[in-house]
């Protein structure tokens, strides 16, 4: 295949994070098309792939609150030329941060003994379950990240401003009316 | 003492006891700023207002004008450091916008728009401050409190009750309550104090009253924090005011 058919490389994954800003990403509804015509996706929860292989451009939704996402986290970093945080998760913690000044172990006995409706009463400790970190962390505090899009979620406006600037080489540039933190 | 002062190229008067920023506002010229009210004497403490004044870095909320004074204030570099001032502000609490009411009326927020914040940047703090609901009709979140000590000011000055302080030293300065208990309830503070309604963040928040305006409709989504200051300057200035201030 000719040079110039190769297509702009992107993988997304959701860390700590609510799938929110996926589903943003998703209202840019009728240009999805058009973006499938200038990308093709890695891994992401909209394709089958598993791990994350060299791409261009890493989107990462969510903060980081256990192992898992930091392994997850450390792949896209390592596989993508640019990282984005994406969403208020990723940039700050955000309301899963929420968590940081409550005990861990408080949180568990909370949910798993002392609820009334859990049977079993049993805190998971299969190894499969990745452990928990004792705080949440925005994905800058664990890797180098590139470019942040804040908002919960960004507008999707201003998420299809984001990828076209930056698929099309330019400075990614979301004006004073696509920024929101909220 | 009066005459007039420069700021950017545009030069306006100032009279007897004028600060840089009152000078400034008066002339409709913006100031970037967070703990001054014109209402209240000026602070100094969250230092978006510094300007260059005579070649030298100034806080234009404190520094009275002096005639023939020549001041840089709208520079990339300046506006800058603001942006560094509230990315400092913004880790240094729990400023979890999509989950607070004061969100869309915030200062802070606004700020960080206005600057075009995009990343925090530093690392965050999470501080670990505890709630103060004990008040039937005020809150307190002190993980957002960016201790501008507007509360205090009106507590002491205006509503003449002194419900609030700031204690402790460094990073651990934080708002105190003046009661024995240390609880907002056990104070003399009323939901119509004007102490309860000067919060430019979400620290001081009235209960019941959280999310009743849509968004699109709400204080910053409809102008910017140099548009809302302004217009906060007109309010108070005797001459604008229907019943002569």
């Amino acid at each position: 295949m000719a040079d110039e058919k190769r297509k702009i490389r992107i993988a997304t994954c959701s860390l700590a994070g609510c799938f929110g800003c996926h589903t943003s990403m998703l209202d840019i509804d009728e240009r999805l098309f058009d973006l499938l015509e200038m990308v093709e996706f890695d891994r992401t929860p909209f394709t089958d792939i598993k791990h994350c292989g060299p791409c261009d451009i890493g989107i990462v939704e969510g903060g980081v609150s256990n192992a898992e996402n930091a392994h997850v986290l450390k792949e896209f970093r390592e596989n993508c030329k640019v990282l984005v945080a994406i969403g208020s998760c990723a940039i700050t913690g955000n309301v899963p941060a929420l968590r940081n000044n409550i005990d861990l172990w408080n949180c568990f006995q909370e949910v798993y003994l002392y609820d009334p409706g859990t049977e079993g009463k049993q805190i998971p400790n299969d190894p499969e379950l990745p452990l928990p970190f004792d705080k949440v962390y925005p994905i800058y505090e664990v890797v180098k990240v590139d470019y942040f899009l804040h908002g919960c979620p960004p507008p999707a406006n201003a998420i299809w401003k984001f990828l076209t600037d930056l698929i099309q080489g330019r400075q990614p540039e979301t004006g004073h009316e696509l920024l929101r933190y909220d | 003492m009066s005459g007039t002062i420069t700021i950017d190229g545009k030069t306006m008067p100032f009279t007897g006891g004028q600060t840089i920023m009152d000078a400034a506002l008066a002339a409709g010229v913006y100031i970037p700023h967070l703990c001054h009210n014109p209402e209240f004497k000026p602070h100094g403490s969250c230092k978006l207002c510094v300007v260059e004044a005579n070649g030298r870095n100034v806080t234009s909320c404190t520094m009275p004008a002096s005639p023939g004074m020549v001041v840089v204030n709208d520079t990339p570099e300046l506006n800058e450091d603001r942006k560094a001032l509230v990315q400092m502000l913004f880790v240094e609490g729990n400023h979890i916008c999509p989950a607070c009411e004061a969100t869309g009326n915030c200062q802070l927020q606004a700020a960080g728009y206005y600057l075009h914040m995009q990343s925090p940047h530093f690392m965050h703090f999470y501080p670990p401050r505890r709630v103060d609901a004990s008040h039937p009709d005020i809150f307190l979140d002190l993980n957002r409190c960016i201790l501008c000590e507007l509360c205090v000011r009106a507590s002491r000055d205006i509503d003449k009750k002194s419900v609030f302080g700031i204690s402790s030293r460094g990073i651990d300065s934080h708002l105190v309550v003046n009661s024995e208990s240390g609880r907002l309830g056990d104070t003399s503070m009323a939901v119509t104090d004007k102490a309860a309604h000067v919060c430019p963040t979400g620290a001081i928040l009235i209960k019941r009253k959280g999310y009743t305006v849509p968004m699109g409709k709400r204080l910053f989504d409809q102008k910017t924090l140099r548009e809302f200051h302004l217009e906060q300057q007109k309010r108070v200035e005797p001459e604008d005011g229907p019943d002569g201030g």
